[in-house]
């Protein structure tokens, strides 16, 4: 382990000590308490059995008092280590859940805050493991490290207490635990790398089979099984393999960690013995140093899971401190947009570009008056979705502006876009939560709303006949829903807050026709005074607009009602026109077609 | 039957602990060998007990004489003795891992296996996230606790076995008193035990709720901006968070009290030792070596009561972990593969007929009743309908993604449930509405039907459906990433992928779901064209509220409330009116300006 990391990880550890500098003062009490009572246990054997135990088998005779003496001193001191330990673990414990909780809190608050855009480049999978395991890793090792600190005062101590006892036998000892601190860093040094790989590797197994699992239809009717499963085993055989490693690293220094101290305690043994016969020491100090030894095996240990655990600490803290120092937060103005009527709506000369090098939208300006309706149509992968999305600052333009009722959308105080525009995305997103939770998210409305909204998106009717109705669960656990359902409360999520500007991406595409002209016909008729922004193709719904604006590669490449762009465009013309081209070309029942179009008409 | 098997749940702890280790029949190999080396290790342990004995009672004599030659003798033994331990210890662990890791790398891709055999009905029964964590987390607690707790359970009663039997050899009756001492924390242990594993149950379960509420707010991050509800989300985050706070330490805390309690067993043990190994002595029944080996091999007894409880927890999440496992494998598939034993259509035109067929999702109405039908080979059908008629319940039969309640599906004259799906999927694909793309290029995605092809294979197949152009406007082509599950595409061009990815894999059947539901009007009516080309002498069948599909396809099937209440052309059928007349007025109601 480099210094710089070990350096990095005291920095971390210092930046909790400094948030909880109270329960840390407590568990480092405790943990003192223990080391001093572990070193003080060794020493009142030591005492016991050379003031009573051995006087008594030697005289043949002992006293009720000495015994007594002997029996509290153990409990008195077993009492104390008790006290210790159960202080040391439990505000240890304490100190690390506070420090998750709070930079949870932070890393999720902070996805909250940070821009769409922000979102678009990192997956969602690693967003998930900043939040979790990345936290639990930064302060990972704040559960051993009162006792490690505990252990370092407790070497001190019995170093002192051996060397009191006699000076050649603690050379023993000077030549042990330092060989088992020093045995311990070879240990995690050779183990961090090995284990971060293996960790790294059952993220990707858990990677592969999230993906499998959710592409399972295409898997089944392409009939891929096999080969899916091929892709699995071999990522399970990695791990498997970085598992064995990681077992023959422990395998081999567990028992060294082990034989160690039973090594030194035979060399106590065969030095204790040759001191004793020359007089320097008792038989008494012989076992208290033996025991001693014994007793600090197991603690010495913590150093070592300290160490282990501060290579990953500080990844997961570079981690979490990516996001929580992420900059290009959205910034929001004060302006203030009115809190009635429609919304005028301005789109001036807006280029937009993804991170990968795509340009989706270059020099769009358009512009509609409060209670218009748009519609923006064009061929598939024109940015129209894209656009949208600026429209609702869900990202920004690179260059030019959007302008709600003449105010630039980045001016206007934060949460004052989304009380103005409400968009109706493509593809429906639902909480794993209630009807109504999905609908309100959380705002506090009236039922009566609510139904008032889902009769508009003309859901009432299912939603009514869902088993708990408004409370029924949906999403990931609850009711499936059909893909048109879905899209019905997303609307109604739009329409509940009586936007002002109503933005509709393709947002009717999964419901049947009929049920998009009620839809349509309802939102016209309820007079909801909003302005309406609509990507469609459907020509009933380009009929609803005032204007049309024909989007191509990213451009406008016509603006107009839709009679003069179908006589302008020729692009527009086919894109709009192309059913009645195809049934004209396939010739087949054009008559019919035409007849009973009209009786539709009349 | 679709949900997963509730065997493992309903049995008892030590059923599901045999069945789970039969699971693995390589955890059987070599197992007596790793055994006796950790027998060996586990005896290696009362090794410097013994010495500290020797040496006070038979180097030091009672004259004060000292024996330094029986010393040396016997420590250089015993240090024989503890380097034969580790190296025993080295080879058990690596044994260990060998066999167990292999075990369950293989239980994992069995189990994995066993998910996309389940039925369509059953995986979509089960949350995402708990079905991987069948193959992963789960099967990690397995590992846990065969390479850590299972081993502690046999070392800890080996050490008991070993440290009592060497303790009645000094003195049975300060054997009886350690007993005594300890046997009563071990039921104490073991209530505590129950408590402690339900407060880390509470853990765990808050644990999931709350990466469930984060993952809702990265995954929801788009909903939750655009109508601002970032304050209640935070809000809801903040709950779950302090929840599992509080789960946390109060487990925390049970663990806290469990810990030291064993710390004052064994001082109290290590008392009463010393004061009975005191008047046994003073009456010469016990020699003061005897007696310092005695405290020293107590604290052998500390050990395992303090991991006992860890080691209790292990072996219960391992028992979880194999009960959520075996509720997998446990699992017969509803929809299951003939396998060898079943027919193999030769290639060719397909022909399709449904006798009498029902269906019902478990525990709802019918959703389709008695549908006859047969699709003559070579024809292509455009199936029409409002939604919950029952279209997509049709498709799912005929390409067998459920099997019918009642009534059967003949491909070619064999009933559908007799075809290998190694066939089945090879003849018959369907492109779902949804079109999911795994996160890898374009290219690949495509190829995913038939990854034999070349990168001119895709080109060809991609002019063929009049898509050039669109690949031509693509930065980096057939090597454009299409991200986590195709997001860096649009709605759209998803579809164009799912549907290429179909077309290339070159089945006689070719089932489409609304496939083209997010495309422009020009680029399907494109597309359909292009498929007309090259569908022609196979069958097609395909689902759309477009009614431009229907216009163009030999055969319309109409369905309402469950049932076909109309068939035949498009003109035909727009004579007869009827449901159909309805649906194609709305269209062009809806066309019309």
């Amino acid at each position: 382990m480099n210094p710089h990391v070990l350096r990095e990880g005291a920095g971390v550890l210092a930046v909790a000590i400094r948030a909880e500098p109270r329960v840390f003062a407590v568990s480092v009490l405790g943990s003192a308490l223990y080391a001093a009572t572990t070193v003080g246990t060794a020493a009142v054997l030591g005492r016991v059995t050379e003031q009573v135990v051995l006087p008594a088998f030697r005289e043949g005779r002992t006293t009720a008092g000495a015994l007594t003496g002997a029996a509290a001193a153990i409990l008195g001191v077993a009492f104390l280590k008790a006290l210790g330990v159960a202080g040391r673990r439990f505000y240890a414990g304490l100190m690390q859940y506070r420090m998750q909780a709070a930079y949870r809190r932070a890393v999720t608050r902070q996805y909250l805050r940070l821009p769409l855009a922000w979102h678009h480049r990192h997956p969602t999978g690693q967003l998930l493991s900043n939040a979790n395991a990345d936290v639990e890793a930064a302060w990972a090792p704040l559960a051993p490290l009162p006792m490690a600190v505990g252990v370092v005062f407790m070497l001190v101590i019995a170093a002192l207490s051996i060397l009191l006892t006699d000076v050649t036998v603690a050379l023993v000892g000077f030549l042990v635990f330092p060989a088992i601190a020093l045995l311990n860093v070879a240990y995690q040094r050779r183990l961090a790398p090995v284990a971060t790989r293996a960790q790294q590797l059952r993220a990707e197994v858990s990677e592969v089979a999230h993906e499998s699992f959710e592409g399972g239809l295409v898997v089944k009717t392409l009939g891929r099984e096999q080969a899916e499963t091929e892709r699995f085993a071999a990522a399970a055989d990695a791990l498997r393999d970085a598992n064995i490693a990681v077992g023959r690293i422990r395998g081999l220094f567990d028992p060294i960690l082990e034989a160690l101290p039973n090594l030194g305690v035979l060399a106590v043994l065969l030095i204790g013995s040759m001191r004793l016969q020359s007089g320097a020491m008792d038989a008494g100090d012989l076992v208290h140093v033996a025991y001693l030894f014994t007793l600090l095996a197991w603690p010495i240990r913590a150093l070592g899971w300290v160490l282990a655990e501060v290579p990953r600490s500080v990844v997961g803290w570079r981690r979490v401190r990516g996001v929580l120092d992420a900059g290009g937060s959205l910034p929001f103005g004060d302006a203030e947009l009115p809190a009635e009527g429609a919304a005028g709506l301005e789109v001036r000369a807006v280029r937009f570009g993804y991170e990968d090098g795509r340009h989706v939208l270059h020099d769009v300006s358009f512009a509609t008056g409060p209670g218009r309706t748009v519609a923006v149509v064009g061929p598939t992968g024109a940015g129209k979705s894209t656009l949208t999305n600026l429209l609702v600052r869900l990202v920004d333009p690179a260059d030019g502006s959007v302008l709600l009722d003449g105010v630039d959308a980045r001016d206007v105080r934060r949460g004052g876009v989304a009380a103005t525009a409400a968009l109706v995305p493509q593809q429906t997103f639902l909480f794993d939560d209630t009807v109504r939770g999905n609908v309100t998210l959380g705002l506090d409305l009236p039922d009566e709303r609510v139904w008032e909204a889902l009769r508009l998106a003309q859901a009432e009717g299912f939603v009514a006949a869902l088993p708990t109705g408004l409370d029924t669960r949906v999403g990931e656990r609850g009711t499936t829903l059909s893909g048109g359902q879905r899209q019905r409360l997303a609307l109604a999520r739009a329409l509940v807050r009586r936007p002002r500007l109503l933005i509709m991406d393709d947002a009717t595409s999964a419901v049947d026709p009929q049920i998009e002209a009620r839809i349509l016909a309802g939102l016209r008729e309820s007079g909801a005074g909003a302005t309406v922004l609509v990507v469609a193709y459907r020509k009933a719904t380009i009929a609803l607009a005032d204007e049309v604006v024909y989007l191509e590669h990213g451009r406008v490449a016509a603006r107009g009602t839709h009679a003069e762009l179908l006589e302008r465009s020729a692009g527009y013309r086919n894109l709009v026109n192309a059913y009645e081209e195809a049934e004209a070309l396939d010739g087949g029942g054009l008559d019919d077609v035409l007849d009973t179009g009209e009786e539709a008409l009349r | 039957m679709t949900a997963l098997s509730e065997t493992a749940a309903r049995e008892g702890a030590l059923s599901t602990l045999r069945r789970g280790l039969r699971l693995s029949p390589e955890f059987r190999a070599g197992l007596a060998g790793t055994l006796a080396l950790a027998l060996v290790a586990t005896a290696g342990r009362v090794v410097v007990p013994v010495a500290v004995q020797q040496t006070l009672d038979k180097g030091i004599g009672a004259d004060g004489r000292y024996d330094i030659a029986f010393i040396r003798g016997a420590v250089a033994l015993c240090a024989l003795a503890v380097l034969a331990t580790a190296v025993c210890a080295y080879l058990m662990n690596v044994r260990l891992y060998k066999t167990t890791e292999g075990g369950l790398a293989n239980l994992r891709v069995r189990a994995f296996r066993h998910v996309h055999d389940l039925s369509m009905l059953t995986q979509s029964g089960e949350r995402r996230g708990a079905l991987v964590s069948r193959v992963t987390g789960d099967v990690d607690q397995i590992s846990q606790f065969m390479q850590w707790g299972g081993l502690m359970m046999i070392v800890s009663c080996g050490q008991l076995v070993v440290a009592s039997v060497l303790m009645a050899v000094y003195s049975w009756e300060l054997t009886l008193l350690v007993w005594a001492a300890f046997l009563p924390l071990a039921f104490v242990l073991r209530r505590f035990q129950r408590v402690v594993s339900a407060a880390y149950t509470r853990v765990r379960e808050r644990t999931g709720d709350l990466l469930a509420v984060v993952s809702e707010s990265v995954v929801g991050a788009p909903v939750i901006r655009s109508h601002a509800a970032e304050e209640r989300t935070a809000a809801r985050v903040d709950r779950t968070v302090e929840e599992t706070r509080r789960a946390q330490t109060r487990a925390q805390g049970l663990v806290a009290l469990t810990f030291p309690s064993s710390e004052l067993v064994a001082a109290l043990a290590t008392a009463a030792v010393v004061v009975a190994g005191t008047l046994l002595g003073v009456g010469g029944r016990l020699s003061a070596g005897e007696l310092v080996a005695f405290l020293f091999l107590v604290t052998l007894f500390v050990s395992p009561m303090q991991t006992a409880t860890e080691v209790l927890n292990d072996a219960q999440n391992a028992i979880a972990g194999w009960r959520r496992v075996l509720g997998v494998l446990d699992t017969e598939p509803d929809v299951a593969d003939p396998g060898a034993d079943g027919a193999v259509l030769p290639r060719g035109p397909i022909e399709v007929e449904f006798a009498g067929v029902g269906f019902a999702y478990p525990g709802g109405p019918p959703v389709l009743h008695d549908v006859d039908a047969r699709i003559a080979p070579r024809t292509r059908v455009a199936i029409v309908g409002e939604t919950g008629s029952g279209k997509t319940t049709f498709a799912k039969l005929l390409t067998r993604l459920m099997d019918p309640t009642s009534g059967r599906v003949l491909v070619d004259g064999v009933p559908l449930d007799r075809v290998r799906f190694s066939s089945l999927r090879e003849r018959i694909v369907m492109v779902p509405q949804d079109g999911f793309l795994f996160d890898a290029s374009l290219g690949d995605n495509i190829r995913y039907g038939r990854p034999s092809a070349s990168d001119a294979d895709l080109r060809l197949a991609l002019t063929e459906l009049g898509l050039a152009d669109w690949l031509e406007g693509l930065p980096a082509g057939l090597d454009t990433p299409v991200g986590q599950r195709g997001e860096s595409l649009s709605a759209g061009e998803r579809q164009l992928v799912a549907l290429a990815r179909a077309y290339l894999a070159a089945p006689d059947l070719l089932v489409l779901d609304e496939a083209t539901s997010a495309v422009d009007p020009a680029t399907e009516v494109r597309l359909q064209r292009a498929l007309d080309g090259v569908t022609r002498g196979r069958t097609a069948l395909s689902i759309a509220h477009r009614m431009s599909t229907a216009e163009a396809a030999d055969e319309v099937i109409v369905f309402d409330a469950g049932r076909i209440v109309q068939r035949g052309p498009h003109a035909e059928l727009l004579r007869q009116g009827g449901v159909y007349g309805d649906l194609h007025a709305s269209w062009i109601a809806q066309r019309a300006i």
